[in-house]
């Protein structure tokens, strides 16, 4: 299936992924028989209408729901059958979860908001926490604003400090769910720059869900959901290009790779 | 989440809303500071009421006609009064019988309208002999005792207590003047000092020779020896042989009525000791009705607590979403929403327990319709207090906790 074996193991790999919803007497399927892999370094888009399953997708490589049937390997391990309190470890250690509406703790300040991954992770004194919390809000270009709460900050700002905070414990994925669906233009282009740089400075591999054509045509994949399926799943060959179409079966990418 | 960071961002959180955090602290603090201050005029007042008993001497020893099934009778003076006579009380005062017995005071009763000139006032009489006054550890504020001599020659001689000699003679001098007791006429030798506060006041009671009660005010007849009594007060030689001189009595009384072995004692003999245990089991009831009341303010103040950390769980949702997002565990967020009903009832409790210790301090020999307030305030009932409050925030704080744990992490991050 994968071609580019090159590569080590890939970052998310789903075979067969089901998710069911019990909604009064019938059952919803929301995702249906998904395959995907996305190696390391890939930097994907997942788009389609709402209901089509991408925000239920989203939740399952966030680790916050898990399969109904299928499995999920994140980093080489099937995290779909992992106990509630292994599915914290490993949102804690091993992504970083960007969200649409910011979710910063109103009262904290950025710092503090930052630093809010690595308390529940043991192992680090308050002076690592901050050291940390500070590297990745200089990452994301807020140096003046550490000790600024949320409400002074301009959306912008705010969804660079969840950046900041998706990214102190440096873990190898990153997950964005509509990260630009509260931003202007101006910030939205920011927002997607930063991402953009997370990957191709830091070598991060980026998962966005987006209803913006382009947010997604900054991506380097799109793969387009509709009912449960996936119906598309193509190649950009750069992000000015146009667009390869790729079979909906051929997951695998030799350019997420370059 | 280690411990230290737990217990700051509960208190970052409870920081958060401090008016809130403020009243639901005041519940606890209502609570604790009632118990401490209850459990204070409780233990106050069984410690002034033993003490008052202790004023009569722990060395007297009672003895009173009647068997062991009539003893809650007691303070009703109720049994046979025939059982026990002079000549019983006489016999205890015998070296060989009862090396343990000092002093042996009969006394029987008889009730009547002591009238002066115009002014009359019911009295409660005591026919007594020299030896009552120090059994009873009362003293003669002017005039003279009850001689010996009044009771061999059945005289006609009253020693008042302080309200009748009041009530009667007022300002003047009482002494050598002529009172009529149910209608007899009595000549007034002494007057007993007040004593206000103590547990059995005499200062309402007249003393007369115990053979003039007998013959004169109860109509009795037969000879000296067989004058009934209705109790006989012994103290022994020293507090250490009170157990002593109680056995001394019973076998002399036993030998004296010609019980057999298998024959119930026909006398009651209580000790000091006796009678405060009885008051002391008494007022321990009272104590725990106070502390129960208190409690019960305390539990109220819980249920307060818990009220506000289910509303607070509500308001939280979207926060408790987000950390379950980043890694929270479930018992992180539940030990944290615990730590935030712990700290506060703990807190709560601190402030309840200098409350309560202020109050009792204050409190201390406060006049409440003429009755001195006595408190004490016991370290143990602070911690007590301190380690109920603590119990009452995990009681009530671990539900909440719990519904903020079993929260469903997509779903509380959906909350608006």
């Amino acid at each position: 299936m994968t071609t580019n074996s090159l590569n080590s193991v890939p970052v998310i790999e789903l075979t067969e992924v089901t998710r069911e919803f019990q909604i009064g007497t019938h059952v919803v399927r929301a995702l249906d028989g998904i395959n995907m892999t996305i190696e390391q370094g890939e930097m994907v888009a997942i788009i389609g209408p709402s209901g089509s399953g991408k925000s239920t997708l989203m939740n399952t490589l966030g680790c916050l729901d898990q399969p109904s049937s299928g499995s999920f390997v994140l980093n080489g391990q099937d995290v779909s059958r992992l106990s509630d309190n292994q599915l914290a470890e490993t949102r804690s250690h091993q992504l970083g979860f960007v969200f649409q509406s910011y979710n910063l703790l109103p009262r904290e300040t950025a710092l503090s908001n930052v630093e809010l991954p690595l308390k529940y992770s043991g192992g680090y004194s308050g002076k690592d926490r901050r050291a940390a919390a500070r590297k990745a809000l200089d990452r994301v270009g807020l140096s003046e604003r550490y000790d600024h709460r949320p409400m002074q900050m301009s959306g912008g700002e705010q969804q660079r400090v969840g950046i900041a905070r998706a990214l102190v414990k440096n873990p190898e994925l990153i997950l964005a769910d509509e990260p630009t669906g509260n931003l202007d233009t101006k910030s939205s282009g920011e927002v997607i720059q930063m991402l953009r740089s997370l990957n191709e400075v830091d070598g991060k591999t980026i998962v966005v869900v987006t209803h913006d054509p382009e947010v997604a045509e900054a991506m380097k994949r799109v793969i387009a959901f509709r009912d449960g399926r996936i119906v598309e799943d193509r190649l950009m060959t750069n992000s000015e290009s146009p667009i390869t179409k790729l079979n909906v079966d051929s997951s695998a990418s030799d350019e997420a790779s370059e | 989440m280690n411990a230290a960071l737990l217990l700051s961002t509960a208190l970052s959180s409870i920081g958060a809303n401090k008016l809130r955090a403020g009243l639901t602290l005041l519940g606890i603090v209502i609570g604790v500071s009632s118990v401490i201050a209850m459990m204070a005029v409780g233990r106050g007042a069984q410690v002034s009421v033993t003490s008052r008993i202790s004023d009569l001497g722990t060395d007297l020893i009672t003895v009173r006609p009647g068997t062991q099934a009539l003893r809650f009778a007691f303070f009703g003076g109720g049994g046979n009064s025939d059982v026990l006579s002079l000549a019983d009380a006489l016999a205890l005062k015998d070296e060989v019988f009862a090396p343990d017995v000092r002093l042996v005071a009969p006394e029987n009763s008889f009730s009547g309208a002591a009238i002066f000139g115009s002014e009359n006032t019911f009295v409660s009489g005591v026919g007594v002999t020299a030896e009552y006054l120090e059994a009873r550890n009362l003293t003669i504020a002017m005039g003279r005792n009850i001689s010996n001599a009044d009771v061999q020659n059945t005289s006609n001689v009253v020693v008042l207590g302080s309200e009748t000699s009041e009530s009667l003679f007022a300002q003047r001098n009482p002494i050598g003047a002529t009172i009529k007791i149910s209608g007899r006429e009595f000549t007034v030798v002494g007057v007993m000092e007040s004593q206000e506060g103590t547990i059995f006041n005499p200062d309402g009671s007249v003393l007369i020779p115990i053979t003039t009660a007998h013959y004169r005010m109860n109509n009795g007849k037969g000879l000296i020896d067989s004058i009934s009594v209705s109790s006989i007060n012994v103290l022994a030689t020293s507090e250490s042989t009170v157990d002593d001189a109680r056995t001394d009595i019973s076998t002399v009384l036993r030998l004296r009525h010609e019980l057999g072995v298998d024959d119930e004692d026909d006398f009651l003999i209580t000790t000091q000791q006796d009678t405060i245990e009885t008051l002391e089991g008494t007022q321990g009831t009272f104590v725990i009705l106070l502390g129960s009341i208190a409690g019960i303010s305390l539990l109220v103040g819980g249920i307060g607590v818990m009220n506000i950390m289910l509303v607070s769980v509500t308001e939280r949702t979207r926060e408790i979403g987000i950390r379950r997002a980043v890694g929270a565990k479930r018992r992180d967020i539940l030990f944290q929403f615990v730590a935030e009903a712990v700290l506060m009832t703990f807190g709560g409790g601190i402030l309840g327990v200098l409350v309560g210790w202020t109050i009792a301090y204050f409190g201390n020999g406060a006049s409440v319709d003429g009755d001195i307030i006595e408190t004490v305030i016991e370290t143990h009932i602070a911690f007590i207090a301190l380690a109920v409050s603590v119990a009452v925030g995990l009681f009530f704080g671990i539900y909440p906790a719990v519904r903020a744990a079993s929260l469903n992490p997509i779903e509380a991050l959906r909350h608006e």
